[in-house]
Order: structure tokens, then C-alpha cells, then sequence
């Protein structure tokens, strides 16, 4: 094995059902569920998965919805902002963690 | 990635499928490749470059032939039809001869030419504009259609607003067609109206009647396009994956006759790029002597599957 990654992999998704078909046909029925039409749209719902997918940095997620972004009409402006967003949020919990850390020397500090 | 997909008519015959016209309701008229742009999806490979025009002596046939055969719809295309200078005569005279004329506009052309008598042909014949509109977004569209394109193309259909184009009451029909920028597949015409709607009225209090969204035919320019960016393959294995058998019923080259700028016949617009004649036969419109089509076998080739794919191209 030269990679852990392989692009065609992807589209092997399914097969993950091979061994729990039961457990795999829940996970699937429930996946299309949720990114199915609703209050959000597929679009809006999309780019929240594309956002998502870079918080987890999964390469095969990460190919998956931008595809999906752009099919669904998004551009790669509303794109960068969405990644923007959970970056922000994800700086943003390291940063606020500074309030334990500054609680904490304060206690210790004379 | 490197795929091979079967054939388009060995798909169809895997699903017990058989592609024939049925009654010819619509006459398409390609007035020629000559265009003010020279879109990177065009499948036709028009552009400011291109001289084939369609001359006075073939329109005159292609008018008699409607005089002949009453096809319901008219539809216009090109290149840009506003660049052909017998638009106007054209459209005058198949008026009584259709019940409806629809005119497919990349919209800078018609802004560009400032044309009051054309704009005045198309109210006075209720022409219905059919326009290309990709993206809300100006970057994605100037990739699409050339530099500055979004902008001209947000001024002509406030013109055409300004006219009653897309407006309620004013019988002038203007809808919208957008096609990806991209080597992917379009999004749902339900939420792209929606959006388009929404959008379009917010920004810049333009209207319009309907959008469609259409996938983008590996022809021309765009196939050229696709594989130069090493795109082809993989684009070509998604339309075969995403072919859907209920859209062969409502294929419009069913029910659609194309003719070419010299005056050939097609079963549509994407066999016109290929060169692939109305049922693989090379017939020109003066050899034409009759109006019933219907059963005959339809040509295919692997381009088709751009009309399949997903909800279909009609």
C-alpha cells in the first residue's frame, strides 16, 4: 500500500455495508435524510458539510462537497467564507481556553 | 482517473430502451456560429471568428418549410441569432406560421447591438427570450463567458425588464438557463429558480419568468476544454452514472427538428455539433418533402448521455 488515501476509494463507500449491511442501511437511510431538503436547504446544507469536512480534514469529504457545493450553485467565495467560519470557531475554542489557563495562573500567582 | 463507459446505445438497449422521434412539435433554426463570445462550454465552438452564417436563400426554405408543416414552437439559436442580419425577417415571417417563437439570447449580443427594431420584432411577435444566465456570481460567470460578462449581462436583463420582458400581464416570457462552470453536473432547477428569484430581485429588482438548468454537452469547445484540464474521462463516467431512464420519454430530440446554418437537418442541436445528421442520414432542407418523422430512429452517440443525466435536458 503506497497510500492510506485513494481518490477511487471514495466511490467504494458503500461497501462499507458488506460485513453490517443492517447497521450500514441505518447509516445510509439516515445520511440521505439529513442532507435532504428541509428548513436548510441542499445547498446551505452542503456548504455546512464542507466546512465541517476541513474541520476533520477528511480528504475523501473534502472532495465529496466541493463537488457538491458547486453543483448546488455555491462559488468558491461563499465556499472560502464557510471555511473562514469554522476556522474562526476552531481558533476561537483554543483562544477562549486562555480564560482557564489565565484563571488558573491567577490562582497560583502571588 | 481513466474510465471506460459503454456506449450510449448499449445503454439504452441494457434498459430495453429504444430511441424514435415522435410528432415534430418544434422547429429549431441555428442562424449561424458567428458569436459576439466565445464561451469555454459553447458545444458548437462558435465565436467572433466563425463566418457560417445562415444566408437569405435558407432561411426562405426553412420558412417554406414551416409554411409546409406547422410545427408548433419555433426556436431560434445560434452563435448569436442577433448577429445574423435576417433575424428580423426571419421572425416576421414565421409569426403566423407558430404558435410560439422562443429566441436563445447570450443577452450581450441583443445589449450590445442596441437594436430598436429587433427588440420592437420581438415584443410585437411575443418571441420568448431564452437566456444564459450560469451563475450569480460575476467571477464564475466571466470564467464561463469572458471577461466583464456578468455585468452586461445584469444591463440587459434590466433592459429587457425595462420592456416588459419577465414582467406579469405583459405576455413577453423571459427565462433564464444556467449551465455549471465547471466540469460537474447542475444543481436542481427548483432551488436554482428559487435562488435566481430571490437574488436577482434583491440585488438589482430584475424579474424573470423561469430558469432552467441544464448539464453541459462534451462537444466543441467544452470538450476541448475538458480535456485539456484533464477533466474528460471522469466528467463523461459521471453523466454514464447518473443516466436515468425516465428521461428518455421527454428527450427533446424526440419531438425537435434542428436545422444548421447551411440548411441540414438534426435531431437536435448537440447532433449539429457532432455532425451527426437526423437519423444518420445527410438530408438537406430543399430534399425535404415531408412533415412526419415519427418513428424514425434517432442518431446517438456518447455526447447523449448529457441529456440523461440526472432530472435530463428537454
Amino acid at each position: 500500500m503506497d497510500t492510506y488515501y485513494k481518490p477511487e476509494d471514495l466511490l467504494k463507500f458503500e461497501e462499507i455495508g458488506k460485513d453490517a449491511p443492517d447497521l450500514a442501511k441505518k447509516f445510509f437511510d439516515y445520511y440521505g435524510a439529513v442532507f435532504s431538503e428541509g428548513d436548510l436547504s441542499e445547498r446551505e446544507k452542503s456548504l455546512i458539510a464542507l466546512a465541517v469536512a476541513h474541520t476533520i480534514q477528511c480528504p475523501y469529504c473534502i472532495d465529496a462537497y466541493t463537488k457538491a457545493c458547486l453543483e448546488k450553485g455555491s462559488n468558491l467565495t461563499e465556499m472560502t467564507e464557510a471555511l473562514h467560519v469554522v476556522t474562526a470557531i476552531r481558533g476561537g475554542a483554543s483562544l477562549v481556553h486562555g480564560i482557564q489557563m489565565r484563571n488558573i495562573a491567577e490562582k497560583i500567582s502571588m | 482517473m481513466t474510465e471506460t463507459i459503454p456506449c450510449f446505445s448499449q445503454t439504452l438497449e441494457q434498459h430495453d430502451l429504444v430511441l424514435l422521434r415522435k410528432q415534430t412539435e418544434t422547429l429549431q433554426i441555428n442562424m449561424g456560429l458567428l458569436c459576439n463570445q466565445a464561451c469555454k462550454h459553447c458545444h458548437l465552438d462558435a465565436g467572433p471568428n466563425r463566418t457560417e452564417i445562415m444566408d437569405i436563400k435558407t432561411i426562405d426554405q426553412v420558412i417554406d418549410f414551416q409554411k409546409q408543416c406547422r410545427f408548433k414552437v419555433v426556436d431560434i439559436t445560434g452563435g448569436a441569432p442577433e448577429m445574423n442580419p435576417n433575424l428580423c425577417y426571419l421572425i416576421e415571417n414565421m409569426s403566423d406560421l407558430s404558435d410560439t417563437i422562443m429566441l436563445r439570447s447570450n443577452l450581450v449580443a441583443l445589449y450590445d447591438l442596441k437594436d430598436d427594431r429587433l427588440l420592437s420584432v420581438l415584443k410585437n411577435s411575443k418571441v420568448i427570450i431564452v437566456s444564459s444566465f450560469p451563475s450569480l456570481n460575476p467571477v464564475q460567470t466571466d470564467s464561463q463567458r469572458g471577461k466583464g460578462i456578468f455585468e452586461k449581462s445584469i444591463q440587459a436583463l434590466l433592459l429587457l425588464n425595462q420592456h416588459g420582458y419577465g414582467k406579469t400581464g405583459t405576455g413577453l416570457d423571459l427565462n433564464l438557463v444556467s449551465n455549471p462552470t465547471g466540469a460537474y453536473l447542475p444543481s436542481s432547477q427548483k432551488a436554482t429558480e428559487k435562488r435566481y428569484r430571490d437574488i436577482l430581485k434583491k440585488k438589482w429588482g430584475i424579474v424573470f419568468n423561469h430558469a432552467y438548468t441544464f448539464a453541459n454537452v462534451p462537444l466543441g469547445r467544452f470538450k476541448d476544454w475538458l480535456r485539456r484540464s484533464g477533466n474528460h474521462d471522469a466528467y463523461l463516467a459521471q453523466l454514464h452514472k447518473n443516466f436515468n431512464p425516465c428521461t428518455i420519454t421527454d428527450l427533446m430530440c424526440r419531438n425537435l427538428i434542428s436545422i444548421s446554418w447551411d440548411g441540414f437537418l438534426f435531431d437536435c442541436d448537440f447532433n449539429l455539433a457532432a455532425d451527426l445528421y437526423m437519423g444518420n442520414k445527410k438530408l438537406h432542407i430543399s430534399q425535404v418533402n415531408s412533415c412526419s418523422f415519427e418513428n424514425d430512429v434517432i442518431a446517438v452517440d456518447n455526447h447523449c448521455y448529457a441529456c440523461t443525466a440526472g432530472s435530463g435536458f428537454t
